[in-house]
């Protein structure tokens, strides 16, 4: 602090504390309207205090309330949306690493090429081909499998980009210690770069299982077999009702489900989120 | 692009790690890709039985659609009008906590949840808090004169949008201004003290010049966000009406190629997307290099 100026101070304090409940606004709507019935909903603006249908609401969600859309229950979609933000997270470090290994620590024809290769997919999202992507996955026999919805997103520049970045940084002499020690390259990987490497890995695992969890388009296209439903899906099939009312107790109950998980990351490994953030860039 | 000074001279295992990525790579981007670009020209008869080459038709009729010249401008302000806010307000939460030393981290904590809520879910919370008859915003608004409307009015429900996206990004360029800020030499920030220049004359005077690198490279990210990743929140709440007000470029991709089965044009309009895409991370990456030198 340059100099003590008491009242910039509380004027700073209070302007954090008024853009926190602007921020928090639709968070707190969303949980207060999560424990009211439908007519108290229905009947004007939501209430700004909570009700008493909270255990209700989500016992309902949770057990059976989603299938009157034609949907699983949000137990099974948070199963879903779990074992999908898992597979991609644990897919796209495995893959990633081993190809920054590769184009780090060994010399051999055409390792430019597969650089540019993997820098390509950065200008490639799925939302630029949608068409023939889906495409391919259907040829493949891929659509509605845990493997369609995730192996055509576990390719991943950014990773890779970020473990060459790191291996750059590692001391030529490990390695040289190790070969005259004589280990082969796969033993140098596994005993030496592997455990350089966990807070990067840590860093870009909290990133990568918020970029699964929140997947949308992608299973939009490849799963119409609700037993593949994630979260995503269920908010997606909870308000597009082709008639009658949306019944936003529910809604917002499978909203506070869906945000909850991802919150709790970022919020509990707060050291790791920022660190993966600023050094992927992306 | 260099390696190690030394390396290991296995001939055949650097191509078997390379393998899964690579291939991924090949069948689930680069072909797709390439696929789009050859059905941009070509047009397929409606039981895809044979495929003649149309050339630049496609394109042609893009730039001639309205449709598409509107969904084109409607993109472009969206993208600047999330950006401008969302950059904005991180900018201002940024500038408060850098200037407090012991509250900042629980500041912090307070302000970088948003970025782990999914887009569609953002879109559905603001698309309630907005909701004409439930909703607590249009009750506000009401007293203010203003009748909200966003299911017939199309500028309502671009703001609606804008807003659910803006809210969403807020805390990512709030921890990369927060970031920038650190960095400015406190000696700098001393001297201009001592010289008497008040807190917010040194903002705008040193910190925000310094800053320039960051928002730079923020604002690309920021344009390339809204335009790739905002689908979830236009598909889940407006659907891209009313009338398509709110249909973005990526929504008609989806909406003429997936619903409406228009290949030839909607891979047309995926490879226009490319270049957009091509463009940015090229910005990006020229920019990048610059940027760690101040």
């Amino acid at each position: 602090m340059v100099e003590n100026r008491p009242f910039l101070t509380f004027l700073t304090h209070a302007f954090l504390i008024l853009g926190f409940l602007m921020v928090a606004l639709p968070v707190y709507v969303a949980i207060v309207a999560s424990t009211h019935d439908v007519s108290t909903l229905m009947s004007g603006p939501v209430p700004l205090l909570p009700g008493s249908h909270l255990i209700e609401n989500y016992s309902t969600i949770l057990t059976s309330a989603a299938a009157a859309h034609g949907l699983p229950n949000y137990s099974h979609m948070a199963l879903n949306s779990l074992i999908m933000a898992l597979a991609i997270t644990i897919g796209k470090i495995s893959i990633s690493i081993l190809s920054a290994f590769a184009i780090v620590y060994f010399r051999f024809p055409f390792r430019l090429l597969a650089f540019w290769i993997i820098f390509v997919t950065l200008m490639l999202p799925v939302e630029v081909r949608i068409m023939p992507t889906y495409k391919i996955v259907a040829d493949l026999g891929m659509l509605n499998s845990w493997a369609g919805l995730t192996v055509p997103l576990i390719a991943s520049a950014t990773a890779t980009f970020l473990f060459r970045q790191f291996f750059m940084t590692v001391p030529d002499e490990l390695l040289e210690a190790a070969r005259v020690d004589g280990a082969g390259p796969m033993k140098f990987f596994r005993d030496i770069l592997l455990p350089l490497s966990r807070t990067n890995i840590g860093a870009l695992c909290v990133i990568l299982f918020i970029y699964g969890w929140v997947q949308y388009l992608w299973p939009l296209l490849v799963t119409t077999d609700p037993g593949y439903y994630t979260l995503m899906m269920g908010m997606k099939r909870m308000v597009t009702v082709q008639d009658g009312v949306i019944e936003w107790q529910l809604v917002m109950a499978g909203s506070v489900l869906a945000m909850l998980p991802p919150i709790l990351v970022v919020v509990f490994m707060q050291r790791l989120f920022i660190r993966g953030l600023t050094e992927t860039e992306k | 692009m260099d390696t190690k000074r030394t390396t290991f001279n296995n001939r055949l295992l650097p191509y078997l790690l390379l393998a899964p990525q690579l291939a991924i790579t090949l069948v689930f981007f680069i072909w797709p890709a390439a696929q789009a670009v050859k059905s941009s020209f070509e047009r397929e008869d409606p039981f895809g039985f044979s495929t003649v080459f149309v050339g630049l038709t496609h394109y042609r009729q893009l730039f001639a659609d309205p449709n598409y010249l509107d969904a084109l401008w409607r993109t472009a302000v969206f993208a600047v009008s999330v950006t401008v806010l969302s950059m904005m307000l991180g900018l201002a939460f940024a500038a408060a906590v850098d200037r407090l030393a012991r509250s900042a981290k629980v500041y912090t904590t307070l302000l970088v949840w948003p970025y782990a809520v999914a887009p569609v879910v953002a879109g559905v919370l603001w698309w309630f808090l907005f909701n004409t008859s439930t909703g607590l915003l249009p009750f506000f608004l009401e007293r203010l004169g203003i009748r909200w409307d966003h299911d017939l009015n199309g500028t309502h429900a671009m703001i609606l949008i804008i807003i659910a996206a803006a809210w969403k990004q807020i805390s990512y360029n709030f921890l990369f201004f927060l970031a920038g800020l650190q960095s400015v030499p406190q000696s700098l920030i001393e001297a201009a003290a001592i010289d008497g220049s008040g807190p917010v004359r040194r903002f705008f005077t040193i910190s925000l010049p310094l800053l320039s690198p960051t928002t730079f490279f923020l604002f690309i990210i920021n344009v390339n966000y809204t335009m790739f990743d905002t689908f979830p929140i236009v598909d889940a709440t407006t659907g891209g009406g009313p009338a398509q007000a709110t249909t973005t470029l990526v929504y008609k991709v989806y909406q003429d190629g997936y619903v409406g089965l228009n290949i030839g044009s909607s891979s047309a309009q995926s490879v226009l997307l490319m270049l957009i895409v091509m463009l940015l991370t090229f910005v990006q990456f020229r920019f990048v290099e610059r940027r760690v030198q101040y």
